[in-house]
């Protein structure tokens, strides 16, 4: 076997080897190569940086926020605007609004992660399977995403956080059974050129079950356009949780969900406009850095992109 | 032990398009027999329905030449019956490394020992060790070639189906190729049934032949026959002359 | 008429440098038929390319001399190269399937190349594009010029083609692997109608192609490409007297019809063939 290689120069050789050695070598000389062809695109570098930033924001949101995000004081601190000791100023119930969107984060990470974890799965079995079945299979699957994809996605989630009750899980659930549609059809428009090519008759000539063939050999080759269309509707379901935070269906007060938060400063937007501004902007730098970081993503992942 | 294939009345029909239309061979185990024929003819999608790929409407496919073989489609006929496809960049799954690709037929089959027969199959198609854990794109037309008939082999089957696997290849390459099919079958007393345009290619593979055209068969005829020019129709008589090159005193028979 | 010196093709690699695709070409041609010959990666498309002035827009292309009529093409404007191209250097690509436009009639697609070289009348476009179609021996040309690519078979398909490069009646045709896409005896067909009407027109012609018997048996001379280089200029016929160990092994590998060599004698590549 291989032996790891010492200095930084000959790691780089060890990766981009034509010859790997060992399976070990083989992947990661891989993914070396999509994350050089990945580098090189300076935006997604920024958006991949915002989002690691946010990530670690998530997480040591403890040490990282100077005050209590749930709890003000009402006389001395309501409604003042930012300065040195209340970096984005405060709202109408005394919060430190940074220590509110230093905690936001991590909500907004929750509903990503979660989205992401239930939908993209959801959508790729279905379209995989759907595109690989054919006939009764696929027209039954596709007729339902069809459905989902009629109605807009903010209403059909409004309908379902309605009928679910209020509730940063239940809007989670909301937003990812409406965001699964896109998903399949991606999937399935990919599989049905992928089920022509050879290397799947071969798979199937060997005596492979479809669900082999699916699971194994389509999946994989659907998994990075699906990555990257999640990764580019990120904005779209950050948006979205933010509206239904906005319309007081997603996370309750006093939990410092941005879009609650810019509800919640809609009231004083003319006077003290920092209370909505300063979640707005944070919804907007997480959502580009998510168009930027999916841009990339395709660049790098995608075979059939231009290069 | 030797397995040879039997076709008869085969026919396959796409919607509405006859694609083969009652077409019978015999093929004795241990033999190399061709189908040649130009594009349209059905000659690719005889070999599918050989293998399961293609629907068959009607005809009856069999294994020959020894008692209680598999049936066409079951788990055992899979083991004997494999093939090689035409375009070596289309045949291999271009996000695993030629080590997962081998791997996969010995896994669906339960067979243990993968180490060992990966790098076997890659030792006897000339490949060695070096290529075990490259990608599709690290190798050459040629080399993905010689993956993609280790493939075929590491299940060890009687029957090696064979289409055009040579057309996508330069010609020295092709003679590479070629040599060591013929080496393979010797080796392992395997059947061929191959596919071509190309008459010079399948005369240098096959003793027997047939010619195919818009779904029908034209002739049947052995190499010898070919080669002496012994052709009953014209249209395998225009396939030979168009063969050997362009002459510019013929032009008007084309 | 077209004289190329020294003509090289480079592309930029992975490690920032340049690989040298075609490395110091060099011919002249006349009103005649010119093969190139070569395996992938030999550079010959890349030779024609350059030619033609469709050399992918990351790659170099440098020469000594690359002149057509007297036209120096390294240096001559943009606007200057569109105008010979099309008009009096015309190239055919491989597959018709890729080279037509999907969304426009065949007749359509040949008028409009008439009309980027010539003021003609809108009747008038029609009938030379008729009478070309008739040319490349299209029994019915009146109902091939209203069909779309996708309605005719490759053969139709790579003599429309043909139709729509000759129709601004070029005086050199570039010839890229022109029947590789089609069957044998459709092949030849296409062959007999370019000879007849390089023969015809007295146009030159280059044949790119990596069949060697096909462009033995159709050129009036042949160039040999190995890595970049032409390693041998062999007259028509001269193939049996090839020289150059590669020539002559790239026609030993090839199985034929009468002969019974087992196995067939492979290609021992030199390296100092590549020098």
């Amino acid at each position: 076997m291989t032996v790891a290689p010492a200095s930084a120069e000959t790691w780089r050789e060890w990766l981009m080897s034509d010859r790997p050695q060992s399976r070990r070598q083989a992947s990661l000389g891989r993914a070396y190569g999509a994350w050089r062809a990945f580098a090189r695109n300076r935006l997604a570098m920024a958006g991949l940086g915002i989002v690691l930033a946010l990530l670690l924001m998530a997480l040591f949101a403890d040490q990282l926020a100077p005050y209590s995000p749930t709890v003000g004081d009402l006389r001395t601190t309501r409604l003042l605007p930012p300065s040195a000791a209340h970096w984005f100023g405060t709202d109408d119930q005394g919060r430190d609004i940074l220590s509110r969107i230093i905690y936001g984060s991590r909500i907004t990470l929750f509903v990503v992660v979660l989205v992401a974890v239930l939908a993209a799965p959801i959508g790729l079995a279905v379209g995989t399977i759907a595109g690989y079945a054919g006939g009764l299979v696929d027209a039954a699957l596709m007729r339902i995403t069809d459905i989902f994809l009629a109605f807009p996605r903010l209403i059909l989630a409004l309908a379902f956080v309605a009928a679910l009750g209020p509730g940063i899980e239940n809007a989670v659930i909301a937003i990812a059974i409406t965001s699964w549609p896109p998903y399949a059809r991606i999937a399935r428009a990919e599989t049905l050129t992928i089920r022509q090519a050879d290397y799947i008759a071969a798979v199937k000539l060997m005596g492979a079950s479809p669900g082999r063939i699916v699971l194994r050999h389509i999946m994989p080759l659907c998994v990075s356009s699906v990555i990257v269309r999640v990764t580019l509707d990120m904005a779209g379901i950050i948006l979205t949780a933010a509206g239904l935070g906005f319309l007081g269906l997603g996370a309750q007060p006093p939990s410092p969900e941005w879009g609650a938060m810019i509800a919640n400063g809609r009231l004083y937007v003319l006077d003290q406009w920092w209370v909505a501004a300063a979640p707005g902007a944070a919804i907007f730098v997480v959502s580009l850095a998510f168009n930027l970081l999916g841009d990339g993503l395709r660049d790098a992942l995608d075979p059939k992109g231009v290069k | 032990m030797k397995a040879g294939l039997s076709i008869e009345g085969l026919r396959v029909v796409f919607d509405d398009f006859v694609a083969v239309d009652d077409v019978s061979i015999r093929v004795e185990p241990g033999q190399s027999f061709g189908i040649v024929g130009e594009s349209g003819s059905g000659k690719s999608t005889l070999l599918r329905a050989v293998g399961g790929l293609a629907p068959k409407s009607a005809g009856v496919i069999s294994l020959i030449g020894a008692p209680d073989l598999p049936e066409p489609g079951s788990r055992a006929f899979r083991r004997r019956v494999q093939m090689v496809f035409q375009d070596p960049y289309g045949s291999l799954h271009p996000r695993q490394t030629v080590d997962r690709i081998l791997a996969e037929p010995l896994a669906i089959h339960g067979i243990g020992d993968a180490d060992r027969r990966i790098q076997q199959a890659l030792d006897e198609v000339g490949l060695g060790t070096g290529f075990r854990f490259r990608y599709p794109h690290q190798l050459s037309g040629g080399q993905r070639q010689r993956v993609a008939i280790a493939r075929a082999l590491i299940l060890e089957p009687q029957i090696l189906l064979l289409d055009e696997p040579t057309s996508a290849l330069d010609a020295s390459v092709q003679a590479e190729v070629l040599n060591l099919l013929e080496d393979m079958r010797r080796r392992h007393g395997l059947t061929f049934v191959m596919v071509s345009h190309d008459l010079a290619v399948v005369t240098y593979l096959c003793d027997q032949l047939m010619v195919m055209q818009r779904g029908r068969s034209v002739e049947k005829l052995s190499a010898d026959d070919l080669a002496q020019s012994r052709v009953a129709e014209p249209y395998t008589q225009r396939l030979m002359t168009a063969s050997i090159g362009f002459r510019r005193d013929r032009t008007e028979t084309f | 008429m077209l004289v190329v010196d020294d003509l090289r093709v480079s592309f930029p690699n992975r490690d920032g440098g340049f690989t040298q695709a075609v490395r110091g070409v060099s011919f002249t041609l006349g009103r005649e038929r010119l093969g190139i010959v070569g395996e992938s990666g030999s550079g010959k498309s890349q030779t024609g390319r350059a030619i033609m002035g469709l050399t992918a827009p990351e790659g170099r292309v440098t020469a000594k001399t690359l002149a057509f009529d007297g036209v120096d093409l390294i240096n001559c404007p943009p606007r200057e190269r569109r105008r010979l191209r099309g008009g009096r250097i015309a190239m055919i690509l491989q597959d018709p399937k890729f080279s037509l436009n999907p969304v426009m009639t065949i007749g359509d697609q040949i008028v409009e190349t008439l009309d980027a070289h010539a003021k003609v009348s809108r009747r008038e476009a029609r009938e030379r594009a008729l009478e070309t179609l008739r040319q490349v021996q299209i029994d019915d040309p009146g109902r091939v010029y209203d069909l779309y690519p996708h309605e005719v078979s490759g053969g139709m398909g790579q003599r429309a083609m043909i139709a729509m490069m000759l129709v601004a009646e070029p005086d050199l045709l570039i010839a890229d692997e022109p029947t590789s896409a089609l069957d044998v005896t459709v092949q030849l067909q296409v062959l007999a109608i370019l000879d007849r009407l390089v023969a015809e027109r007295g146009m030159g012609l280059i044949f790119i192609s990596h069949d060697l018997r096909l462009v033995s048996t159709f050129c009036d001379r042949i160039l040999v490409m190995y890595a970049g280089r032409v390693v041998e200029e062999l007259p028509a016929g001269g193939l049996k007297d090839a020289k150059h160990p590669y020539t002559r092994g790239l026609v030993n590998c090839l199985p034929r019809l009468r002969e019974d060599r087992h196995p067939l004698p492979t290609l021992d590549r030199r390296p100092e063939w590549a020098l």
